[in-house]
Parts: structure tokens; C-alpha cells; sequence
């Protein structure tokens, strides 16, 4: 086991105590996956809901809206997942382990998504939105054919940043009993020692962030493209592997 | 059995408070580590030559794109022998922000107007004097909200401080909770302790943002 020179030492046992796990490590990557994916998509419908009602002209909608937001970005994710996984059961709500860990997620990064939503409807620029009058066409519908298209581009990259922050945030599901990859790690360290488990963990974790990393480039790339503003996807294989720092938002906190 | 018992919310309070203790101490040493570290970094991105850049730039994206507890938990194992708990923890989390401070000050450096580089060559500054009184004064200012933002983001993740058995607010909750079977009382309040102190500051931050711009 022992320490850096241990890694070196039995690579090649190690290797093979790693393909012999293989089954058990990719059932955790499929709950990370799950959670990620199932997480990401429940935020993105939160961050969509929450961002453009605080668009609107009811001021009461968009004050719900604001507190909804500032509370679920306020509180800890940790603080979050453990109210959902031991207090609803005392008040009489039991979820699924895995219900409990995308409810979680998606709350927390769903509120700080409406942020980047709300951010960029707000930076299209006002003379798209005197178009809209100008053309006659109803504000829903301007909404949803001019701005929203627009803004959509906009929020990529900030939303690529918070995909990666949830893939992250995946890790701590262990503590309410989900076996996922980072749990599959914690087993292996105890055949493999600590350097060639959580050096392999962590790479799995680099892969996959850059699968979503590269996913996320070739959606904005697309939305660019439809809004006549950038090549087409297959004009433009170089930016697909662009980092997702390539665009610091302020907002992503 | 009430949902809502005051006497649990008042015994478990002393208790939260020593754990905000930790995560404050955790926040602000974490924080000052990521704000010297990532504008090093920064720099050092940019005056490299690429053989050392690329590497550099390979392992700041490698710790971004990773989740902290992982790399909390590891870094625990490798050198708990030599260093205590909450030493560990803290430069973990430091680290960790380093990584996206370094692409705030990127951002920074980069919107100072190639002519000031061209001034400084101009006037023959050297180099250190050039980084030190024209560009980072420049690049700095107005990054400060960005790692304002990140500062506040750090507090609300160390309860990933648990993950290595350091005692901060969480830790302490969920023990309130596993010894008297009453979870309600404090995680509710170390979820609004939070709340209270990330709130204001990043309105705070917010006004400083729109005075800046």
C-alpha cells in the first residue's frame, strides 16, 4: 500500500485489481451520470421558471421569484441535501436517496442558473425588444422567437461553468448512502492504496467534466450559428475543445 | 413529537456557533491563499515560456474541472502524517478557488488596453515594474466583485470540511441531529446561518459591482 512509491511499485497489479472492479466502478459512474444528467436537466427547468419571472411585470411574482432564488443559493448545498435526506422523513416525507440527491442539486444550481437566465435577458440588447413592437409580433412570442434565442447563446458558457460545479457537487451523495464514484473509489483505496484510487477517481471525474465540457461548446457554437453570429458546428472543430473559463461571468458564484 | 421543538433549536445553537467559528477561520484563510495564489498563477500563465505554461495550465484546469470532497479526502489521507486536519483542509479549499481566482485575474489582465503593455516597452520599464505599477493596479480592480463572488462561494462549500472530520457548523449539526434524533432544529438554523451571512455580503458586493462598472 505504502504511500507514493506503493503507486509505482504494483502499477500493474493495481491495473489489474482495477479491471477486475470495473463493473462495480462504472455502476457508480452510472449514478454519477444520473445524477449529473437527471440534476442538470431538473436545474435547468428551475433556472428557466425562476429567471424569467423575475422578467416579468407582476411585481409580486417577481419578488417569490427573487426569494426563491436568494434562499436556495444562500444555504449550502450540504445544508440542503441533508434537510431533504433527514428532516422531510420526520415531517412525514420519505424520498428516494437518489430523488433526494437531483432534488438538491438541481434546487441549488437550478437558483444560481435563474441568476444567468434573468443576466442574460436582461443583456440582449433594448432595441431587439423594440423590434418586437415595431414588427407588431405579441411579447410572448417575442419572448420566445427573439429574445430567448439570443439570450440563450448568452448564458452558455456560464451555464457550462455551473454544469461542471454540479458534476462536483455529485460527490457528496455517499453520505446519504448512494454508491456512486467516489464511494467506488473509497473501496478500491482499501486494495489499492490511496495514490492509484483517488488518482484514477480523479481522472474519471476529469473525464467526464470534459465530455460535458465539450457537449456544452458544441450547444453554444449551434445556438451562435442560429442566430447568425459564428460558423457552423462543423466549421468550427477547434472551439469544441475550448476550457469553460473561456468566459468569466461574474454571476457564477 | 412537535416538528419544531425551540429547546433543541436553543441547546443546539452554542453548538452551530463554535462550528461557524471553524468555517469562518476555514473561509477567510482559504480565501486569502486563493487570492495570493491564483494571481501568481495568473501571471505565471502569461510570462512562462510554453513548456512550463502548458503543463501549469493542464494542472489548474485538472484541480478546476474535479470535485473538492475528492481532492479534500485525498489530500487528507496523503498528508495527514505531517500536517493537522484543518491545515490541510484550508489549503485544499485555497487551492481549489485559486483555480477559478487565476481565470478571474486572466479576465482582468487581459481587458488592460494592449497599449498600456506598448507605454511600459515604451518607457523602458522593466518588466517586474511594468506588471507591479501599470498592469495589475489596472487588471485588479476590476475583478474584485467576481472574487468577491467566489469568496462567498467558498464559505457556503466548507461543510465539505466534514468530509475529513473537521468540526465546522455542518458537522456539528448533523451530530446535534445522530445524538437526539432532532435534525429539524439545526440544520434548519446552520441552513439560515448561511443564509444570514452570504446574503448581505453579496449584496454588498452587488452595489460595489454597479459602482465599479
Amino acid at each position: 500500500m505504502g504511500g507514493l512509491s506503493g503507486f509505482f511499485e504494483n502499477f500493474g497489479d493495481n491495473l489489474d485489481e482495477l479491471g477486475s472492479r470495473m463493473p462495480s466502478i462504472l455502476d457508480g459512474i452510472w449514478v454519477t451520470v444520473q445524477l449529473t444528467v437527471l440534476g442538470a436537466l431538473c436545474a435547468m427547468l428551475i433556472a428557466l421558471v425562476f429567471g424569467l419571472l423575475q422578467t416579468v411585470k407582476f411585481a409580486v411574482l417577481r419578488v417569490i421569484a427573487r426569494i426563491f432564488v436568494e434562499f436556495f443559493r444562500g444555504t449550502s448545498l450540504l445544508v440542503q441535501l441533508f434537510w431533504l435526506f433527514y428532516v422531510l422523513p420526520l415531517l412525514g416525507w420519505e424520498l428516494h436517496p437518489l430523488f433526494c440527491g437531483v432534488l438538491a442539486l438541481a434546487l441549488n444550481y437550478g437558483a444560481y442558473g435563474a441568476e444567468v437566465v434573468r443576466g442574460s435577458i436582461g443583456s440582449v440588447p433594448t432595441g431587439q425588444y423594440e423590434a418586437i413592437s415595431a414588427l407588431s409580433l405579441s411579447p410572448v412570442r417575442g419572448m420566445f422567437r427573439i429574445i430567448i434565442p439570443q439570450a440563450w447563446a448568452l448564458m452558455i458558457p456560464s451555464l457550462s461553468n455551473l454544469l461542471i460545479q454540479l458534476l462536483k457537487g455529485t460527490a457528496i451523495v455517499n453520505l446519504i448512502s448512494l454508491a456512486d464514484l467516489y464511494f467506488q473509489i473509497g473501496q478500491m483505496r482499501a486494495v489499492t492504496g490511496t495514490w492509484f484510487a483517488f488518482l484514477f477517481g480523479l481522472l474519471a471525474y476529469f473525464v467526464i467534466a470534459w465530455i460535458c465540457v465539450v457537449g456544452m461548446n458544441a450547444l453554444e457554437i449551434r445556438a451562435k450559428h442560429r442566430i447568425g453570429r459564428g460558423p457552423s458546428l462543423m466549421e468550427s472543430m477547434s472551439t469544441l475543445l475550448r476550457s469553460p473559463g473561456s468566459k468569466v461571468g461574474s454571476e457564477v458564484t | 413529537m412537535s416538528a419544531w421543538s425551540w429547546e433543541h433549536a436553543a441547546r443546539s445553537l452554542p453548538l452551530l456557533l463554535d462550528g461557524f467559528k471553524i468555517t469562518l477561520l476555514a473561509t477567510v484563510l482559504g480565501t486569502l491563499i486563493a487570492v495570493v495564489l491564483g494571481l501568481i498563477v495568473a501571471i505565471a500563465r502569461r510570462g512562462l515560456p510554453p513548456l512550463f505554461g502548458y503543463p501549469l495550465t493542464g494542472l489548474v484546469e485538472f484541480i478546476r474541472m474535479t470535485p473538492l470532497v475528492v481532492q479534500l479526502v485525498f489530500a487528507n489521507l496523503v498528508l495527514s502524517a505531517h500536517f493537522d486536519t484543518l491545515t490541510i483542509g484550508i489549503w485544499v479549499l485555497g487551492v481549489h478557488y485559486m483555480t477559478y481566482m487565476a481565470e478571474v485575474y486572466r479576465a482582468g489582465i487581459d481587458s488592460v488596453p494592449q497599449g498600456q503593455w506598448e507605454a511600459a516597452t515604451a518607457l523602458s520599464l522593466p518588466q517586474s515594474r511594468t506588471w507591479r505599477s501599470v498592469i495589475i493596479p489596472q487588471a485588479i480592480r476590476n475583478t474584485l466583485p467576481a472574487l468577491g463572488n467566489y469568496a462567498i462561494s467558498m464559505f457556503k462549500e466548507t461543510p465539505f470540511l466534514s468530509f475529513i472530520f473537521i468540526g465546522e457548523m455542518v458537522r456539528q449539526a448533523v451530530s446535534y441531529g445522530g445524538n437526539t434524533f432532532r435534525y429539524t432544529e439545526p440544520l434548519t438554523m446552520a441552513g439560515l446561518i448561511f443564509l444570514a451571512a452570504s446574503y448581505p455580503t453579496s449584496v454588498l458586493i452587488r452595489k460595489l459591482e454597479k459602482k465599479l462598472a
